[in-house]
């Protein structure tokens, strides 16, 4: 396995948000994680990226426990993170945004500045705009290829409709399948079900720190779906 | 004539202010830290120099040159091992132990090297002029000037040209995006302190050159380090250049008034750019 958690908790001071969850990522598989707001996801991929800390046999990088690594060292083993809420750095312009992302680990790869401004060109024009200076839709295009730009096996997508326009959210996943292209690992952190059932593999249902299902997106009925994000039985 | 002449007195003064403030404002920029053993790192560091010249016979510029890996080792060690670990949300803790630095060093300096004033020997360079027409000016402090505007060129280019400097304004805007990255925002915090402590010994070297020193000067010296950065605007490296003239001039015209005025003078015009511009000149846009 790529990536996998085992047991994972985590807290937020007296505050429980993860209750022993256990997800599991192959190479070049794409993962929605999907759930209401509050249900853990977002708590999940912070453990997972280190941002918080765990303990090390938590989380699993092909075997290895990973749970206990800053979030640069597990950066450095190939996990990058289109953060939530996108988190440019202001200072930085948009080419240096994009740069910073594989700054550090650039493992070989189809993903450098030339092959994410073909995936968005936008971004070739406003390339030397701050970073902060661009539309919300275009910021995220910035998240995503500053994380692709190191070439990362498991790229970790965390609400990327988020407060998008429609149209925007669609040139976003139409994205997706030529990052999958270039193999990459994703996992979908979405609120938007639809979304994410169309471009993955499996997908993992949370609700209050659990997975309470977990399924073929293709199979899945959509009420096994509202059981699990509602806690409702169908 | 003597009122251009006093201008450009106190334009080449503040270049040595500048130097005092450059590495303090890296620093702040980077890390949101005020150093306040920052004057007496920059009075360490002349007696480096000084043993440089006194113990190993070398000159001061080669001293200077020898002293700068050390120093950025020093800055290096004392961000990882110290300040590190003290740098969070609450601002007080940093504060607290750079002021016990600071007390720490003037005393083991006093103790190392007595408190007799003390000076860096820079041979015939000390009373040369030259003469460019309207105005005389010494040799030394156009050195100075000129290697205070080299070093903001030279941070700058660092800032805003390197992969380096692209880490450091990343680390700034937000640390745990950086380490998303793959940044370790204290190693960058590391390597900052160590640059700052390179900029530190230029500094330390014309400060030794041009005037007496002894251990009991640092505080003084953050002062005008610290009132030359705010003018500037924090962050900002040239508006630290601006700030170090503003507060050289202020002094200079204060000394031209009367002798007894020239430091006052540099404070009142610190305060008055408070009260026009309260976050200084040149202020990053960000914050």
């Amino acid at each position: 396995m790529l990536l996998q958690t085992h047991g994972l908790t985590a807290n937020y001071g007296q505050f429980r948000a993860l209750f022993g969850v256990d997800i599991a990522v192959a190479a070049g598989e794409c993962v929605a994680i999907i759930g209401a707001n509050g249900a853990g996801k977002s708590t999940l991929m912070r453990s997972i990226t280190g941002v918080i800390r765990n303990e090390p046999g938590m989380v699993l990088h092909r075997g290895a426990p990973i749970g206990a690594l800053s979030s640069a060292e597990v950066m450095k083993r190939g996990i990058a993170m289109v953060p939530e809420g996108r988190r440019l750095f202001p200072s930085l312009t948009v080419e240096e945004n994009l740069q910073i992302g594989g700054q550090v680990r650039k493992a070989p790869g189809p993903w450098d500045l030339d092959a994410i401004y073909d995936l968005f060109p936008i971004l070739r024009e406003r390339r030397r705009n701050p970073g902060t200076a661009l539309s919300g839709g275009q910021q995220q295009m910035v998240a995503i290829g500053r994380a692709l730009m190191s070439n990362p096996e498991l790229l970790l997508c965390d609400e990327i409709s988020l407060g998008l326009a429609p149209v925007v959210i669609r040139d976003i996943y139409t994205a997706l399948p030529r990052i999958r292209a270039g193999g990459a690992a994703i996992v979908l952190v979405e609120q938007d079900i639809g979304k994410a059932l169309a471009v993955a593999d499996r997908v993992y249902c949370m609700m209050e720190g659990r997975v309470t299902l977990v399924a073929n997106a293709a199979e899945v009925s959509r009420q096994q779906i509202h059981a699990a994000y509602f806690g409702e039985a169908a | 004539m003597i009122w251009l002449d006093t201008l450009v007195q106190g334009i080449l003064l503040g270049g040595l202010y500048a130097l005092f403030a450059a590495g303090l404002s890296l620093v702040f920029g980077i890390m949101r830290l005020v150093n306040l053993a920052h004057g007496d790192l920059i009075v360490f560091a002349a007696y480096l120099v000084l043993m440089g010249v006194t113990l190993l016979g070398l000159s001061p510029w080669v001293a200077a040159l020898v002293a700068m890996p050390l120093m950025f080792f020093i800055g290096w060690l004392l961000q990882t091992a110290v300040l590190n670990r003290v740098l969070g949300k609450d601002i007080l803790p940093p504060l607290l132990v750079t002021f016990g630095l600071s007390v720490a060093l003037q005393n083991g300096l006093l103790e190392a090297f007595s408190a007799d004033s003390r000076r860096i020997p820079a041979g015939p360079l000390e009373g040369a002029s030259l003469d460019l027409g309207l105005v005389t000016v010494g040799v030394m402090p156009l050195l100075t000037f000129a290697s205070a505007v080299l070093a903001i060129v030279a941070l700058n280019g660092l800032f805003y040209h390197t992969a380096l400097g692209r880490a450091f304004r990343a680390t700034s805007d937000d640390a745990v995006t950086a380490g998303l990255m793959g940044i370790e925002p204290k190693r960058i915090f590391a390597v900052a302190t160590g640059i700052a402590m390179v900029v530190v010994t230029i500094a330390a070297l014309y400060l030794g050159m041009r005037s007496n020193f002894d251990p009991a000067i640092g505080p003084a010296r953050l002062i005008y380090a610290f009132e030359a950065v705010i003018i500037g605007g924090l962050g900002s490296l040239w508006g630290t250049l601006a700030g170090g003239v503003i507060i050289g001039v202020a002094q200079t015209f204060g000394a031209a008034v009367n002798p007894e005025w020239q430091i006052l003078a540099g404070h009142i015009a610190f305060l008055v750019v408070m009260l026009l511009k309260p976050r200084g000149l040149f202020p990053r846009a960000v914050d």
